[in-house]
């Protein structure tokens, strides 16, 4: 079987080589054109006047379009039609694109942009949370609230009553290959456009939309992006629609891509959040209830908006059985970018929230966060299937009956040697006046599922050719985390073949259509499940076609080692599928698959959102300068559940992956806007994810040894977003050392710059 | 520009006529059609476009991105194309690669690959310095780090030697007369042309051209004025010559300055520290580089070069005003000083990432304690004031005094009266003054014999 073996990702010796084509990297066609957009000055107000003479003047420009060259005006939104291609005559951030420009190159484009002028009647900007909230601008009418009992009076009657707020920051994608495109006009004016997409189905949607065709007159390409993170799912519909939109008017094949700074001034990011928090408890530091507002802002349109904040409600109660909660969400309305998926989507969000609590009532007991996280873990699966105990039910009436977190948490202390670490961190800091240590334990618990539930659904489609060999297709875009290696494991697996008799191509509409954003961490549960579905239906053909050549049933032909065993009899695949193949046999079949047991009301907040939960908990030690707030990670240990992993080195990967990006998010990756709205931090210069110095400098990743109690693919789990939420360990660790110097509860913000650490250091020690 | 020539994977290219700003990686990529070099970023922070250029000095990797072609001029290129054998085998740091799963998306790993590549053949193994220039979003370098420890004992492969000495035959056809070969041409040309950008390592001016786009012609390109990249130790210092690269400053700063060394380890990165130099660090009169507050403390003098006229003056001189230095049309700096003078330098770079960043704040002590008493303070900042500048204040409120709790706590008051820094996005005023002010007690706390390092903690 070639599942749950560690092989390398499928295109690991053409990244080595530089040989890995990306969007940029497709030998452009001859007469190809570049694309670049100019942007809007002003965060907000009305266009008065646009003049774009010397652009269309500049040396190699082809053709610009402003606002008023496109009628109707193409539309970007992944969700609620509001986000025109070309801003104009309203302006609804700086950084917006006002105008098109094609040239004969890249830089070309880039030069002319730069020479619009644009005449602008200015008005005042919404550019934080408290402002959209003074202004009552937002999405939806006003703020969801989910409610589990009565939170409020159960605060009321409780022992201990801790509260606060707390700022997250959100987070630029980074993915080093930036937004691209490339359309290439065909007859008929039929288009095919290769794009660095996490949904190549929105982006046929939406460039058929643009050009005024059928969804059927548009093919969408994707072999690989260079990262997405989320920033793909719907961030790339604008360069595809320009490209195509411009290789009609001109007849050319046009080419797009974001340079660095346009990428980040041009695109959202992750949604910053500040969320209100009432937690009461008792003498234990169980909780009795908690109330938690969330205000997410969301930029000038709603893109993904809506389920990210209702992610972030889902979270809110991590891997702690609340008895009561009340849960408030406000989508506030800004003149900022539009804040977008990005890994973990609101779920990480909504899970800081409620570990700054668990770490608070810590804090106020004078406990151990450890002792008082497990006390309110939810009940254990094992303790819930041997009847010990009910499961426990989310805020949103979900029964949790798969929690690992008991045993995997227990695993993990003694592991890490958490409670002779915690001592040694006390003494440490005892001892010595300016470098503080700190330690902390923080579990995950993720709920795996598209919350949109019709978007749970995937299809594939397979072909064996008459010699044996595999073309394997499926719905599932490539951005690094190596689904497409464990869905191929999963086809080798299933015909018995090796590795080298599928091949792995890309993402196509063409082959497999309506297909859902490679998001939500499912690529592989849906994906993997449709493929061998298809795999499968074509094994039987073949099994039914030897066993009744060789007088045998077909649960008496067997596939593995690249043979086929038929009774007594054994012949090669290759054999096998020329056999099938000149007995009329169709080898080619779709696969197709939909996630059982869901039942979602997202208004009411009740029902089953998700299949299941993946696990995973992290312990962090730090190390603070309390003279300047700089730090170092110096150890990490983790333990992730991927289930029955299909590939463990590729889960691996995504656990140290996801830690890293998800501790820069709450650490070093700060972004910056000024009092106009102009993004500060637009490249890397100014943006800082992590260096390679920046990961722990001992780092010890395992994976928990078990199965999915559900059917998935091979009893795996999802593995995409959860560890990135393993990174909320690093921010308490370094709660925990600012903790050391005084005796107030820090109530550190993220991200815990050093400038952020050293504010809190002095609040404590004043 | 006339003709040039180089080695670009082993064969020898020369070019007419090019843009004298066309980058390494444009050219690559639009004109060569060789992609696996990648764009990232374009300003020489993600390096994703790292590429292994030899010469006489040896091997470095170096951002392509903002690498300008005449800076290839007699020297050997290899991309991501010709690190394969002959025999198109992986160079063992790309089989490494793919045995430790150090790639995900792929995008950053030729840049990585290459890195490695220069560090293996150098047998460099401080890699997370090597590959603090090199930044990736996937893998959390866990595993890339493993690789390249994995094959550190590998040896080079050979293929790559040949360069060196066709490198020889390449040089022999000199055919670059805009480039100057010497200062003496230098002075020459400039004085003639005082209106002309000079360009030494293109890890500012590149971003002028790839960000700012602007136009930045006439160019004279200083790479090859060998007599400016002298090092020479004198009776009473040290002559840097301005096109001495931060790498080599570095090295040199190790056993006279080691904690100015520590502090330009942290300089950019891998691939600017090959690039930059110390002249053009001071020459931009940025109030944010690195080196000018060290230097300062260190009581340097800068020579300062207009033809055949030299003049000599202090370096915290040449700082008059943000934006403004005093420096002539057509004069250039030509040779840094520092005295030679006992060690008791301390520099601390402040910035939101440990490396490859630019200083929120960088703070330069030099600090003369004798007999429980401070003899002599030279303090200077970066990131405090449109110039690196001077402590004047604080420096009075020390010296004489005795090196005590009391005394530093006395001086505090005085960062204030020297300083009145900016917010920006790196920083904002008040954290800007305040750590300023606890570097002091950081160097106090240092001389009690207490822990103040981070990064020398392990767990």
């Amino acid at each position: 079987m070639s599942v749950a073996r560690s092989l390398p990702h499928d295109a690991a010796a053409l990244h080595v080589t530089g040989t890995a084509r990306y969007v940029d990297d497709i030998p452009a066609p001859a007469g190809c054109l570049h694309l670049a957009f100019g942007l809007s000055n002003i965060a907000h107000g009305t266009l008065t006047a646009l003049d774009l003479s010397a652009v269309r003047a500049t040396p190699g420009v082809v053709a610009v379009f402003g606002p008023d060259d496109l009628s109707p005006m193409p539309d970007c939104s992944p969700s609620a039609h509001d986000e025109p291609l070309l801003g104009g005559p309203a302006i609804s951030y700086l950084g917006q694109p006002i105008f098109l420009v094609v040239a004969d190159s890249h830089l070309a484009a880039r030069k002319a942009a730069r020479l619009g002028q644009a005449s602008y009647d200015e008005k005042p900007a919404l550019l934080t949370i408290d402002a959209a909230l003074a202004a009552n601008s937002r999405f939806e009418d006003g703020p969801r609230i989910w409610e589990k009992g009565d939170a409020a009076s159960a605060i009321a009657a409780a022992p201990h009553v801790v509260e606060g707020v707390m700022e997250i920051g959100g987070q630029e994608h980074f993915y080093l290959e930036g937004q691209a495109a490339l359309a290439l006009p065909q007859e008929g004016g039929d288009m095919v456009v290769q794009s660095s997409t996490q949904h190549p189905t929105e982006i046929q949607h939406k460039v058929a939309d643009a050009l005024g065709v059928p969804m059927h007159a548009v093919r969408v390409e994707t072999r690989r992006m260079g990262g997405g993170f989320g920033g793909k799912e719907s961030q790339g519909n604008a360069l595809a629609i320009a490209c195509a939109l411009a290789a009609r008017a001109t007849g050319r094949p046009c080419k797009m891509r974001y340079d660095r700074d346009d990428d980040m001034v041009i695109t959202g990011k992750r949604h910053d959040f500040s969320i209100a928090y009432r937690a009461g408890f008792d003498d234990e530091g169980r909780v009795a209830g908690v109330e938690f507002v969330q205000y997410a802002r969301c930029g000038w349109a709603q893109d993904l908006s809506l389920p990210v904040a209702d992610r972030a409600m889902l979270h809110a109660d991590n891997a702690y059985e609340l008895p009561t909660a009340r849960i408030e969400s406000h989508r506030l309305k800004t003149h900022t970018q539009s804040a977008t998926a990005f890994r973990g989507f609101g779920g990480p969000q909504g899970m800081v929230g409620i570990e700054r609590v668990m770490d608070h009532i810590a804090h106020h007991l004078g406990q151990d966060p450890l002792a008082v996280r497990r006390r309110n873990f939810y009940a254990s699966g094992g303790d819930i299937s041997a009847k010990k105990k009910a499961a426990g039910t989310t805020p949103y009436g979900m029964a949790v009956e798969d929690f690992e977190l008991h045993e995997m948490v227990a695993a993990l202390e003694g592991s890490s040697d958490y409670a002779a670490r915690r001592a040694a961190v006390a003494d440490w800091n005892a001892a010595n006046p300016v470098l503080k240590k700190g330690l902390a334990l923080t579990p995950v618990k993720f709920g795996i599922s598209f919350t949109l539930t019709h978007l749970n659904q995937a299809g594939a489609l397979v072909h064996v050719y008459q010699d044996g060999s595999i073309h394997l297709n499926h719905g599932g875009t490539e951005m690094g985390q190596g689904l497409f290696q464990k869905v191929a494991q999963v086809a080798a697996s299933s015909f018995g073949v090796p590795m080298a008799a599928v091949k792995i191509t890309a993402t196509d509409t063409g082959k497999v259509p309506n297909t859902s954003a490679t998001a939500a961490s499912s690529g592989s549960d849906l994906n993997g499940m449709a493929v061998k579905v298809a795999c499968d239906t074509i094994r039987d053909r073949i099994a039914a076609h030897l066993a009744e050549t060789h007088q045998t049933v077909p649960r008496r032909v067997h596939f593995a080692d690249g043979r086929v065993f038929v009774g007594d009899a054994d012949l090669s695949f290759a054999e096998a599928a020329r056999s099938a193949y000149e007995a009329r046999i169709s080898l080619s079949a779709t696969g197709f698959y939909k996630t059982p047991k869901l039942d979602w009301d997202r208004i009411a907040g009740r029902g089953r959102p998700f299949f299941y939960f993946a696990y995973g908990a992290a312990v962090t030690e730090v190390v603070l300068d309390t003279l300047t707030g700089e730090n170092r990670m110096l150890r990490c240990d983790i333990l992730h559940d991927a289930g029955a992993s299909l590939n463990p080195a590729l889960d691996i990967g995504q656990v140290e992956g996801g830690f890293v990006q998800g501790a820069g998010w709450l650490t070093t990756e700060e972004l910056v806007w000024d009092d106009s709205g102009r993004l500060r931090t637009h490249a890397p210069s100014t943006y800082k994810i992590p260096a390679c110095s920046d990961r722990p400098a001992v780092f010890n990743v395992a994976l928990w040894d078990g199965e999915n109690s559900e059917e998935t693919i091979y009893r795996s789990k999802a593995v995409g977003e959860p560890p990135l939420i393993l990174g909320i360990s690093a921010l308490m660790a370094l709660s925990d050392a600012v903790a050391a110097c005084g005796a107030p509860y820090p109530a550190l913000d993220a991200p815990a710059t050093p400038e952020r650490l050293l504010a809190a250091i002095d609040r404590v020690r004043a | 520009m006339d003709r040039i020539s180089f080695l670009l994977n082993g064969e020898r290219v020369c070019l007419d006529n090019v843009s004298p700003v066309t980058t390494l990686l444009d050219w690559l990529r639009e004109g060569r059609g060789l992609t696996g070099t990648k764009e990232g970023c374009n300003e020489g922070d993600c390096g994703a476009c790292t590429v292994m250029v030899s010469d006489a000095d040896g091997t470095r990797a170096l951002n392509a991105c903002i690498l300008f072609l005449p800076q290839l001029h007699g020297k050997a290129v290899r991309t991501v194309e010709g690190l394969r054998g002959p025999d198109g085998a992986l160079h063992p740091v790309q089989q490494a690669m793919v045995d430790h799963h150090g790639s995900q998306c792929g995008f950053c790993t030729p840049g990585f690959v290459m890195s490695m590549a220069v560090a293996h053949r150098n047998g460099q193994t401080d890699y997370d310095d090597r590959l603090a220039g090199n930044l990736c979003r996937c893998t959390g370098y866990a595993p890339i780090i493993r690789a390249a420890q994995a094959v550190a004992d590998h040896p080079a492969p050979g293929w790559m030697d040949a360069d060196l000495a066709a490198l020889d035959a390449a040089a022999s056809d000199e055919g670059a007369p805009a480039l100057p070969g010497s200062s003496e041409e230098l002075a020459r040309l400039y004085a003639a042309t005082p209106d002309a950008t000079l360009v030494a390592g293109a890890t500012d001016v590149g971003l002028w051209v790839t960000k700012g786009l602007r136009d930045i012609a006439p160019v004279i390109f200083l790479h090859r004025c060998t007599d400016l990249q002298r090092i020479e130790e004198t009776d009473t210092g040290l002559r840097i010559g301005a096109g001495v690269t931060i790498a080599r400053l570095r090295v040199a700063m190790a056993d006279r300055h080691p904690g100015f060394a520590e502090m330009l380890r942290r300089y950019g990165s891998a691939q600017v520290r090959a690039a930059a130099t110390i002249g053009g660090n001071i020459a931009n009169g940025s109030p944010i580089g690195d080196g000018p507050p060290a230097l300062i403390a260190l009581d340097a003098r800068l020579v300062l070069r207009k033809g055949d006229t030299r003049r000599e003056i202090a370096l915290q001189d040449f700082f008059l005003d943000y934006g403004k230095q005093d420096r002539d049309p057509g004069e250039f700096v030509e040779t840094v000083i520092v005295p030679k003078q006992p060690d008791s330098l301390r520099c601390f770079k402040l910035s939101k990432r440990f490396d490859q960043d630019i200083s929120a704040v960088c703070g330069c002590f030099n600090l003369t304690v004798q007999d429980g008493k401070v003899q002599a303070a030279r303090i200077a900042f970066g990131g405090m004031a449109g110039i690196p500048k001077r402590a004047t204040a604080v420096e009075e409120t020390l010296i004489g005094r005795p090196w005590t709790e009391a005394t530093v706590r006395a001086a505090i008051p005085a960062f204030a009266t020297d300083f009145t820094p900016l917010s920006d996005m790196r920083a904002s005023a008040d954290y800007r003054l305040r750590a300023a002010e606890n570097m002091l007690w950081r160097c106090f706390h240092q001389d009690q014999g207490t822990a103040t390092n981070v990064l020398e903690l392990t767990p």
